[in-house]
Formats: structure tokens, C-alpha cells, sequence
């Protein structure tokens, strides 16, 4: 059912974890299946430097959260701001139609974290 | 890479002496049973032979009160459908429970869109039906009663028996889906005192599509088929020799074999629970005794089932869950969520359905791999346990 790719994603997932000093935090639930993922980034010169993720979900959850981080590490936030669900689930080979929606879940997570850097470094300019 | 099948409850791999049966009706033996020469003849004597092993495996006194079908499925359709057709001048309410197989509970709905009024029974934590429930929300216009004899992803077995008795007092017909018990544990039409009873091939180690339902002698059910004459009115199409034959065998090997097939089936499913009740957030789902002796069913705190399987799967390991992320319907198990369970601990469920084919060696095996999965994915998982 799930490609290779994903497979590998699944049983060796990359950057699993929290960052303790991370500047920016995203958390958020998936409202079809209840799954929860948390995804946590660090920012230098505008540029994500590192990301870590926990997840509560499915093999395509986890794949997608674990290649998400991968991705994002190394790009500027406005970049990063612009993956898809679609390009994620496209870096793994494909998901299968009814997983797709799980792929969001990574996208969401990541939006979120980056609007909290965002939120946190708009108090710190105003300070 | 050892391979370990815990999945005996979605279906079972077909006993050698009924592959060898199969084989015989398909090339040799392959005539149509309602011919008169000698092809035709002999389709007749397995169809004959097969319905008295099938008869003689529930209990039923004549072996015509067998009929087979295409299935499980078909068996509860036709059970129900039949019945609620051929009584519907007498009333249009049906009580069931609401851990049935879909088999049963979507035929519930469809006739609910005819007219007729279905109470599902709640059941407890344990996934046990209460009798006196049952009792209660009988009415003057109940005709028929299915309740299935031990479930499918918990195996907790139901008090058939009890829920019959306050239903013969007032001629109520009584249906239960056995599909699941009949290959683990004796089942007797008589001592259960039910008029219907369901049964499938492919969960008792024969061949898939074919099944049977008992409809005890005076029992009217208006046939779901139109067409020829066969099973006395009951079921019209050209029988299916080779399954029927092949489920008569596997009636027989399972009335062999099932005093040795119990007390094995209990002492892997005891030593599976024991192991896996060592690991921490790991709880035990259904009932402690009132259960199927192939069961085994966990809930593990703060993991999703479908991972759990992945992770399983690549270690050669086959077994199933009721989580959300595994249904095509994306919601996690009905019989879990009637259980009481919360969303979160249904979608950590995992079921081990044991078979005749496993050893001690296997549950040995995945007591040694299924804690490390548990533990990486709980490294992952944002929540911790409770
Ligand atoms: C309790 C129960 N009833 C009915 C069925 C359906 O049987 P079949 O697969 O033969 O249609 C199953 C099998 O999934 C079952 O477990
Ligand atoms: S997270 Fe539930 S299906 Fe993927």
C-alpha cells in the first residue's frame, strides 16, 4: 500500500524529537482521524537551521512529518511557508488517495510553528 | 524472516484435508446436483453429506435445516431480511446490539429504510450484552432478535442462551451470528435455544464464499433469491460444490479437532495476554473470561494501531486493529466506541487472532518483538502515557 519511500521514512524517521530552545512551536490535530503531531523549528537569519517532530498517527502521518522536517531545514521561512501537501507527498513517491489528507498534517504543523517565530520575533522587535 | 499470521479472525488458511476435498469436487467430481446421471448424482451425495457434518457441528436435529450460502454475510442477510419479510404482518421491530459485524448491523438500516424499527442494546466495558436490556426492550411488535454469539474484534462471547429464553416465552425468533465462535468453541442450536444461526467458511479454516445459516424446522424465511428451486425454496442458484464440500470437511475436521483445538488455542491466547500485559500502558480489551480462546485484543496508551502494524509487518508479523487510520471509513471501531473506549485508546487498539497453525514459539516470538515497536513509536508520539 505505501511506497518505499515511505517505508523508509516509517521505520527510520529523521529528526524525531523537541527542541528544547526552539524558536518557533506548532501543534495541531487532524479532525478526520483524531491524530495529533507537533513540530518544532529553529530559526537563524531568517533561515530554519533545524526542525523536530513528534507525531500520533498513522505510517503515513509519521512519513510525512519525519520528510517535512527534512525538507524545511536549510530554507528561508517564506520558502518553507509555500510546501504544499501535495509537494510533500510527492517527495515520498506518493500517498495512497485515502492518506492524503494525513499529509496536511505536516504542512499544518509547520505553518503553525512558523507563525509562532513569526509572533514571537514581531514582540521582540517591539520591545 | 519468520512469518507469524495473528489474523485467524479475518480469515483462515484452508486445512489440508479440505484443500484435498475441494480439488476433488472442481477436476473429477464437478457435476451440477440438480442432474440425474451419475455426475449429478454424485454432487448430490456431497451436498447431502456435507449439510449432516454441518448440522451435526451446531446441533440441529435434521440436516435440512441447513442451507448453505455464498457466506457469513449472505447468512445474516438472509436470516434477517427472510425473517423480517416473511413476519412483517405480525409487527416491524428488531432488536440487535450495537457490536454486531456490519453484516449484521447495515442490514439492520436497510430495513429500517422499509419501515421497520431497530433497537440496538448498548453493551458494557467489557463488550457484553445485558439480557435483562434485552428483555426490557422487547414490544409487542418485535419479531426477530440477532445477537451475535462471540465478537469479532474483542471476542467477548454473549449470553445467547439467557437473551433466547425471554424471546421464546413470546415467540419471538432469535437469530445469532456465529461466524466467529463456530470454528473455537461447541456450539448446539439446542442449548442456545435460537431459531437462526450464521455461519462462514473461510473463518473456520475452509474455503472463502461459502457459509451456512441453521433455520430450525418451522422456521418461515422468504427467500432473498429468485430462481430455481434449490435448498428446498431457500436459496435459488446452482450450488457451489466444491465450497460445500469443502465446508463439510471443515465441519468435520472442526468437531475432530476441537477439544485439542480449545485447550491449544487457550494456552498460547494466556501466555500472549500475560506477555503483553508486562508492558506499560498496555490494557486489555474485552472480557477477562467470557471470551473466544483465539483472541487476543489490546489497547497501548499514546500510539496509533495502524503504525503498530506497519511496524509489525515489516517484522513478518500479520494481525489487525480498530483504529481510525485503518478503517476506510477514517472512524475509529464501532465495537470499541460501544465499549466505551475513548477515541485516543481505540486508535492505539491492536487484535491477535490466533489459529490452529500457531505455536508457542510464535507468541514467543512476538512478545519479543511487538515491546521495542511500542516503545519507538511512543519516542514519537507527542503524548505521554497516563
Ligand atoms: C462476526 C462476523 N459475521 C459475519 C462475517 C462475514 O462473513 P463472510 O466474510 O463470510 O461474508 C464476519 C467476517 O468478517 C464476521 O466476523
Ligand atoms: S493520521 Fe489517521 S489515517 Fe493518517
Amino acid at each position: 500500500m505505501y511506497t518505499d519511500k515511505v517505508m523508509d521514512h516509517f521505520m527510520n524517521p529523521r529528526n524525531v524529537g523537541e527542541i528544547d530552545d526552539a524558536d518557533g512551536v506548532g501543534q495541531v490535530g487532524n479532525p478526520v482521524c483524531g491524530d495529533v503531531m507537533a513540530m518544532y523549528i529553529k530559526v537563524k537569519d531568517d533561515i530554519i537551521t533545524d526542525a523536530k517532530f513528534k507525531t500520533f498517527g498513522c505510517g503515513a502521518a509519521i512519513a510525512t512529518s519525519s520528510i517535512t522536517t527534512e525538507m524545511v531545514v536549510g530554507k528561508r521561512v517564506d520558502e518553507a511557508l509555500k510546501i504544499s501537501n501535495r509537494e510533500v507527498a510527492e517527495a515520498l513517491d506518493g500517498l495512497p488517495s485515502e492518506k492524503m489528507h494525513c499529509s496536511n498534517l505536516a504542512a499544518d504543523a509547520l505553518k503553525e510553528a512558523i507563525d509562532d517565530y513569526r509572533s514571537r520575533d514581531a514582540d521582540e522587535e517591539s520591545e | 524472516m519468520r512469518r507469524v499470521y495473528l489474523d485467524h479472525s479475518a480469515t483462515t488458511p484452508v486445512h489440508p484435508r479440505v484443500a484435498a476435498v475441494i480439488n476433488r469436487y472442481m477436476l473429477a467430481d464437478f457435476g451440477n446436483a440438480s442432474s440425474i446421471h451419475e455426475f449429478g448424482k454424485t454432487a448430490q451425495q456431497a451436498l447431502r453429506w456435507s449439510r449432516e457434518r454441518v448440522a451435526e457441528l451446531v446441533g440441529a436435529s435434521e440436516a435440512d435445516e441447513i442451507v448453505f450460502t455464498s457466506g457469513g454475510t449472505e447468512s445474516d442477510n438472509l436470516a434477517i431480511k427472510g425473517a423480517a419479510a416473511a413476519r412483517k404482518d405480525r409487527g416491524r421491530h428488531i432488536i440487535t446490539s450495537a457490536v454486531e459485524h456490519h453484516a449484521v448491523l447495515h442490514t439492520c438500516e436497510a430495513l429500517e429504510e422499509d419501515g421497520f424499527q431497530v433497537t440496538k442494546v448498548g453493551v458494557d466495558e467489557y463488550g457484553r450484552v445485558d439480557p435483562e436490556e434485552v428483555s426490557e426492550a422487547i414490544r409487542d411488535d418485535t419479531v426477530l432478535i440477532s445477537i451475535m454469539l462471540a465478537n469479532n474484534e474483542v471476542g467477548t462471547i454473549q449470553p445467547v442462551t439467557e437473551i433466547a429464553q425471554a424471546a421464546r416465552e413470546r415467540e419471538i425468533l432469535v437469530h445469532t451470528d456465529a461466524v466467529q465462535a463456530v470454528p473455537q468453541m461447541p456450539v448446539d442450536v439446542e442449548d442456545l435455544g435460537v431459531d437462526l444461526l450464521s455461519l462462514s467458511g473461510h473463518k473456520m479454516y475452509g474455503p472463502k464464499g461459502v457459509g451456512a445459516l441453521y433455520i430450525r424446522r418451522g422456521t418461515r424465511l422468504l427467500s432473498q433469491e429468485h430462481g430455481g428451486h434449490h435448498e428446498k425454496g431457500r436459496r435459488a442458484g446452482t450450488e457451489n460444490i466444491p465450497g460445500i464440500a469443502g465446508l463439510g470437511e471443515a465441519a468435520a475436521t472442526t468437531m475432530e479437532e476441537l477439544p485439542q483445538r480449545e485447550k491449544h488455542l487457550e494456552r498460547l491466547q494466556r501466555r500472549l495476554i500475560e506477555g503483553l500485559l508486562q508492558v506499560e500502558g498496555v490494557h486489555l480489551n474485552g472480557h477477562r473470561r467470557e471470551r473466544l480462546p483465539n483472541n487476543v485484543s489490546i489497547s497501548a496508551a499514546a500510539i496509533e494501531g495502524e503504525s503498530i502494524l506497519l511496524g509489525l509487518n515489516a517484522e513478518g508479523i500479520a494481525a489487525s486493529s480498530g483504529s481510525a487510520c485503518t478503517s476506510g471509513a477514517l472512524e475509529p471501531s464501532h465495537v470499541l466506541l460501544a465499549m466505551g473506549m475513548s477515541h485516543e485508546m481505540a486508535h492505539g487498539s491492536l487484535r491477535m487472532t490466533l489459529g490452529r497453525d500457531n505455536s508457542q514459539e510464535d507468541i514467543d516470538h512476538v512478545l519479543e518483538i511487538l515491546p521495542p515497536i511500542i516503545d519507538r513509536l511512543r519516542e514519537m508520539s507527542p503524548f505521554e502515557i497516563q
